[in-house]
């Protein structure tokens, strides 16, 4: 595996953990009522949602190189 | 004599020799972190009281940015050697090292605070495995580190006599350094957020 699939592999996994941080704010939130944590759980997905457009750029840019 | 497949793929294998050994070495360390994620689940669902909160989770959060963003700044010095853009290659080798240092910093803030604090690895069976999962994880950016030092500085001559050859050293590194970063993507649920 090359580095190009192990960085894509490791953008999918960011993403989810993005994602997966985000729900937990939201459930701290539930609790606490902070503005601050539901402000951290939207941070959260739009970092996702960045990552995921960085990785679509990424290949697009490599996109000649191996996956090997 | 020359060594063999240090740049092309040996056909066998399809990899050059150092991406065979990194992916050997790599699956050593899987086993490693395996067992003690393992360790602490077992510890954690045997243990009748489990404590939660005791850790910094905006401090963690920022390190896990910091990690994330020097896994970005890694593929683009192995990508810059490879679109032969070899400023914008030093460039992003010093962000990396940068970040690592940013991370060690923060950890090292953290530590401090537990011990202050007397929180040492001998107080609970959740301290421990907390300061074994993420001081092992320390030592290896440490030496992802050591490593990224000597290609940026000593290594990089490699670079006008043989640029194929030290391409593929940066992406042995960088596979390296996505490993570490991985570990700390799945410790910092584990630990701060579960």
């Amino acid at each position: 595996m090359s580095l190009k699939a192990f960085h894509i592999f490791f953008i999918s996994v960011s993403i989810l953990l993005a994602l997966g941080f985000a729900g937990w704010m939201i459930q701290e939130y539930a609790h606490d009522g902070k503005i601050l944590t539901l402000a951290g759980a939207l941070t959260s997905v739009v970092v996702g949602v960045a990552l995921a457009i960085y990785g679509f750029r990424f290949l697009r840019k490599l996109r000649h190189v191996s996956y090997l | 004599m020359e060594i063999p497949y240090t740049i092309t793929a040996r056909p066998d294998t399809g990899l050059f020799n150092a991406k065979l050994g990194v992916w050997l070495f790599l699956t050593s360390e899987v086993m490693l972190f395996g067992a003690l994620f393992t360790t602490y689940i077992l510890l954690r669902v045997g243990a009748p009281t489990w404590p939660h909160g005791e850790l910094d989770v905006p401090l963690a959060t920022l390190n896990t940015a910091v990690l994330i963003t020097s896994s970005i700044t890694m593929v683009m010095a192995w990508a810059s050697l490879v679109l032969k853009e070899w400023k914008k290659h030093k460039l992003y080798l010093a962000a990396t090292i940068l970040l690592g240092v940013a991370f060690l910093v923060i950890k090292a803030f953290e530590y401090g605070h537990h011990f202050a604090e007397g929180e040492l690895p001998n107080k609970s069976t959740f301290l421990a495995i907390y300061f074994t999962l993420t001081g092992l994880h320390g030592l290896h950016v440490i030496g992802g580190m050591i490593v990224n030092s000597y290609l940026f500085f000593m290594g990089g001559k490699m670079w006008k006599t043989q640029p194929e050859r030290f391409t593929n050293r940066i992406e042995v590194a960088g596979l390296y350094w996505h490993f570490v970063d991985l570990v700390w993507i799945f410790l910092f649920p584990v630990l701060y957020l579960l």
